[in-house]
Order: structure tokens, then sequence, then C-alpha cells
């Protein structure tokens, strides 16, 4: 991984973000066009949210987070439109593989410490946070070494094209 | 220690001793996608460069969320997903065949196999034995390419059911009243594992519907053992020689064990816009709906279709309300129509959708207006869901569906019997 220290500003969204808030089934057409997919993230529960957000900025949620169906999509139109890292206090299942397998940092932590736009620094060595508006320092969870391998080669692909099996 | 079916089945997959918190390596029996996750997915397949699928004959395409297509673009992801299907020699299923997890059940899935699918119920299949997951596309491509996927072994609860289910109650308001109590997150990352006396009266049918889901409630697999009931379901779908037994050990360990007596169940609501706002029905009582949709691969079934036709028959649906009604498969719509349930649904009112996931999703086939209500007998009801994030989506069971369409208004289907 290029960059292991990320920073950037908090953008909040609440409890049970569920895929078809994040991007929803009416515009399946577009799942072969990923750029224009993009433009659709979040609409219907943050209208703002593209416009809002600036390149490396983070998306702080609460319970929950990609709770739904598998469409990996919507891991990726959230890398696509520049969020540098998810954090929430839970995240489902498949969405947590589906962010990783795209190279997209998550972190479960208390994101009720974290409010809208404060500045926040991320050391993905020792899955860190600082938040640099209220200078408290946040614990998260740790992830499987299978999991920080795939991320640290950017994503599932990558990785597998590069060792071509799964390394335990 | 013994094993969960859960440790079992991965033991047996890894070739090794898996234990709930183990990353293990597991050979896949199946992968699927369709036509949703598909396109992605073969994108991704062929981007890792390995050439050839690693199994062809376990790997399937369904064409079943946007069947017929309603889009050029879809029509598009569906003819590159043909192409594919022809170049590597796996089976794919064309649109008007049925929901995929519904097919995967008819044909393919079997106790003990390891099942991978690009779509978050792939869970159903749990109610065969199957470790059967959903995975996003690029999980499904590795799956494809390597015939193996990772895991981390799941923890499991024990669902302890016992009782048998009072009039007008069924498996969907045993899931829903579950998922109420427990939380759409209440078992995520883990295991659901179903157990106890009432399992010998649980149909494939209804099984089928608990397992399908588990998802719901945040859970990577929810798995009932093997038995006789699975033996005749196998049986009837020409797989008899697949059966396989499949127990818990009696000393496993469980992370919790949850207790339900089925008679003491209501029939039950989930209130718009979460699966786990489950209400017994009284409390949801008089809603107006503007749409009833029946089917999806929760509750498109033979036995479901059966319930809704016994209600309907000679009863016309409300003037103000649609009766859409979906089979799972053509071999339900078959069935169903050499049973007679077909006319008596036509004839009140219904409109008969081709085999597939039809309105489930907001694509096509259903989609609500402004301020519209919808009661679905599938299994989520998030907002938007139906392709109007300003329409509201009420689940429930097929009885509660059909009481409802004949009053326009969620109705208690004890009422209607
Ligand atoms: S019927 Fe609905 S829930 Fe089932 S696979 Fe289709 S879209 Fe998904």
């Amino acid at each position: 991984m290029a960059n292991t220290v990320l920073r950037g500003r908090a953008i909040k969204v609440g409890d049970n973000i569920s895929t078809d808030l994040i991007i929803p089934g009416r515009f399946a057409h577009l799942r072969s066009n990923l750029p224009e997919l993009a433009k659709h993230v979040l609409e219907d529960t943050l209208p703002t949210f593209t416009s809002e957000l600036s390149e490396g900025d983070f998306l702080v949620a609460g319970e929950n987070f990609g709770l739904g169906s598998s469409r990996e999509h919507a891991a990726i139109v959230i890398k696509m439109s520049g969020v540098g890292a998810i954090l929430a206090k839970s995240v489902a299942h498949i969405f947590f593989r589906n962010a990783i397998n795209h190279g997209l940092p998550v972190l479960l932590c208390d994101t009720d410490r974290i409010s809208g736009g404060n500045e926040l620094e991320i050391d993905l060595t020792d899955f860190s946070i600082i938040n640099l508006t209220s200078g408290v320092r946040l614990s998260c969870n740790e992830i499987s070494p299978l999991m920080s391998a795939i991320l640290e080669e950017g994503g599932l692909i990558p990785y597998i094209r590069k060792h071509r099996d799964f390394e335990l | 220690m013994g094993k969960t079916l859960a440790e079992k089945i991965l033991s047996d997959k890894s070739h090794g001793d898996a234990k709930a918190g183990d990353i293990v390596v597991a050979d896949v029996d199946l992968v699927f996608v369709q036509d949703i996750t598909g396109p992605l997915a073969i994108k991704q397949f062929k981007e890792i460069g390995f050439g050839s699928i690693a199994k062809p004959q376990r790997a399937i395409i369904f064409l079943d969320h946007a069947a017929p297509s309603p889009h050029r673009q879809l029509s598009n992801d569906h003819r590159f997903l043909r192409t594919f299907a022809k170049e590597s020699g796996c089976f794919l299923y064309e649109v008007g065949s049925g929901v995929c997890h519904q097919l995967v059940a008819e044909n393919v899935a079997n106790p003990g196999d390891m099942i991978v699918g690009s779509d978050s119920h792939t869970v159903t299949a749990g109610a065969l034995g199957a470790f059967a997951t959903g995975m996003g596309s690029s999980d499904a491509a590795v799956a494809l390419a390597l015939g193996k996927t990772w895991l981390r072994v799941p923890e499991s609860l024990l669902i302890i059911l016992d009782g048998a289910f009072p009039k007008g109650v069924d498996a969907k308001d045993l899931i829903l009243y579950l998922i109420g109590q427990i939380g759409a997150q209440g078992a995520t990352h883990k295991a659901l594992e179903f157990s106890g006396q009432a399992l010998a009266c649980l149909s494939m049918s209804q099984r089928l519907t608990i397992a399908n889901m588990a998802v719901d409630a945040g859970a990577q697999v929810g798995l009932f053992p093997s038995d006789d009931v699975t033996s005749e379901f196998l049986v009837s779908q020409s797989r008899g020689d697949s059966y396989k037994p499949l127990h818990a050990d009696t000393d496993a360990e469980y992370q919790q064990a949850i207790h339900l007596n089925l008679a003491r169940i209501e029939p039950m609501v989930s209130l718009p816009h979460s699966v786990d706002n489950a209400v017994p029905v009284s409390e949801a009582k008089g809603v107006e709906i503007q749409q009833v949709f029946m089917g999806t691969c929760t509750n498109g079934r033979l036995e479901d279709l059966a319930i809704a036709a016994g209600i309907l028959q000679g009863r016309k649906r409300h003037p103000d309300t649609r009766l859409l009604i979906a089979p799972a498969s053509r071999q339900v719509l078959a069935q169903a129509i050499e049973k007679g349930y077909i006319s008596s649904l036509v004839e009140s009112g219904g409109v008969i959708l081709p085999p597939g996931c039809a309105a489930c999703l907001g694509l096509h086939q259903g989609v609500l207006g402004d301020g519209e209500a919808c009661l679905s007998t599938a299994n989520r009801n998030f907002k938007g869901r139906m392709g109007n994030p300003e329409a509201m989506i009420y689940l429930a069971s097929p009885a509660t569906a059909a009481a409802s369409a004949i009053a326009g208004e969620i109705t208690d289907p004890r009422e209607a019997m």
C-alpha cells in the first residue's frame, strides 16, 4: 500500500445504511458504467454527498453499515467517489469483504466520538485513528492477516494475480 | 469438543479441523452469479488472467433479476453473460427459469456442500444443509478461478424450535419474529443453526423461507441438519442419491441458544424501512395497501401459492390494490398451473409475472409510485428497495398478503381463513 497514513474530513451518515441506499436497484442498468453509477452514490439518504466530498474524506457511519445485498458496486462507487476509508460502529459481513476486496479500508470504532467535519488521521499500520479536531484517539478492531494482505495489495484481484492462491 | 454444522462442513471442505474463529480455505462445490452481479464477476475473473474456470460444471449463471430485461444496458449485460457461458462451458439458466436460489435448491444444493453465490440470499440453500453464503463479485470471480474460497469459520447461534404453528401462522412469521428479536445485525458474521423437535414438521419449502432470511439477521449462513424431510425433497427432485446425513455433535459449542415455541408466534409484519421492525399483524392492521407482491426467493414456492390461492379463491382483490404474483421458478409455475392455483389467482384479479425476481429489487415489473404502500412476501423493505425511496414496503407471509389483497389494507389472515 502506497500510503499508510490517511488524512481527511469526516462525512457522517446514520445507522443501517443499506446497499439499497448506497446504490439503489433502480440504477442497476448503470452497473456496467461505473463512473455514471458513482454519480448516484448515497443520493437517497445524503443528496449532498458527492458535492460535499473532497478526495480522501472518510465516510463515518453508525451501526450495520452496508447491510443488504451483495452488490459489490456499493463498495466500488464509494471508493470511486474519493472516500479514503469507511469508519463505522459495525459493518455487514458481505459489505466488509467487498470493501477490502477493492482496497477500501474499513475501521470499526466508536464513531459517536467523531462529528461531521472533524479532521481525522488514520494510521493503517496499527489501525489507529486520531481525531485531530477534538484530540481524541480511537482504537479499532483489527482485521485478519489475510484481509490485511488483500488490503495491502490493493484488493483481492491484484492479490490473487500476484499470489495465484490464498496464502494463510 | 464436538462440532457445529458450520464447523463440520468447513472442516470437511478445508481438509482440516475447523473451529469457530479459524481462517480456512475451503473447496467450493458450486459458484454462481446472477445478471446484476455477474457482469462484474466475469470482468474480475478475466482480470485475474487464469483463462479457464476451475470447475466449469460447477459454475452457473442465472438471468433472473432483470428478466426479461427492461433496459438496453441490461440486455447487453445478458448478452455478455450468455457469451461467457458458451466460451467457458458453465451452465446458464435463461430468462424465465426462475430465481437463482430457488433453482439452486431445486436442482443443485446438497447436504454438506460449500456454495458461493454472488447474491446475499445464497444462504437459502442452508435449508438443505449446504454451507451456502453470499459474496461479492470479486470473491465469486476468485472462486471461479481457483475452485476455492476463504472464510472465517463463524460462531453459531443455535435456534431451538419447539411446538407447532397455529392456523394462519407460517415460516415467514417465524423468521420475521426471530429477526425482530435479535435485530438485523443480531447474527452478523455468524451462523444460525436450526434444531429442535419442530424441525420434523417443517417442510423443505418452510425451511427455505427461514434459511433465506438468515442474512437479514446479518448471518453468514443459516443451516438445517439433514433428515427425512431433506431426503424426501431430494428424492422428489430426482436427486435422492445426493442425500448425506448431517448433524451437529451433541457437545458442539454455541455462542448462544435461543428457544422459540412456534405455538406462540402470531402473523408478523415488518414495517418500513427495516426488516427487524417486526410487529404482530394487529399493530399494522388497517394500513392501506396499493400493491401486494407475492413471490421471490423467500415466498414464491408452490406451498406459498397454495396458501394464497386458498384464501383468494372465489374472492376478488380490492379494486384499489394491485396483486402481482411471481412464481419462484418454472417448476413452481408449472405445478401451480396443474393444481389450479394460477386460475384462482388470475380470477381473483392477480397478474402473473414471469418466474424470477420481478418487483423485488425495484428494477421493473411493479415499481411503486410516490407515497404508495406495498405488502410484499419478499425479504427486504429498505427505503428505495422497490424502485422508489418515496414508497413504503411492508413484509409479511403469503397468507397475510392474500388476505390484505382482498381487504385493500393490512389484515390478519386468521380472519380470512
Ligand atoms: S427474489 Fe429478491 S431477494 Fe431473492 S434473489 Fe431476487 S432480488 Fe434478491
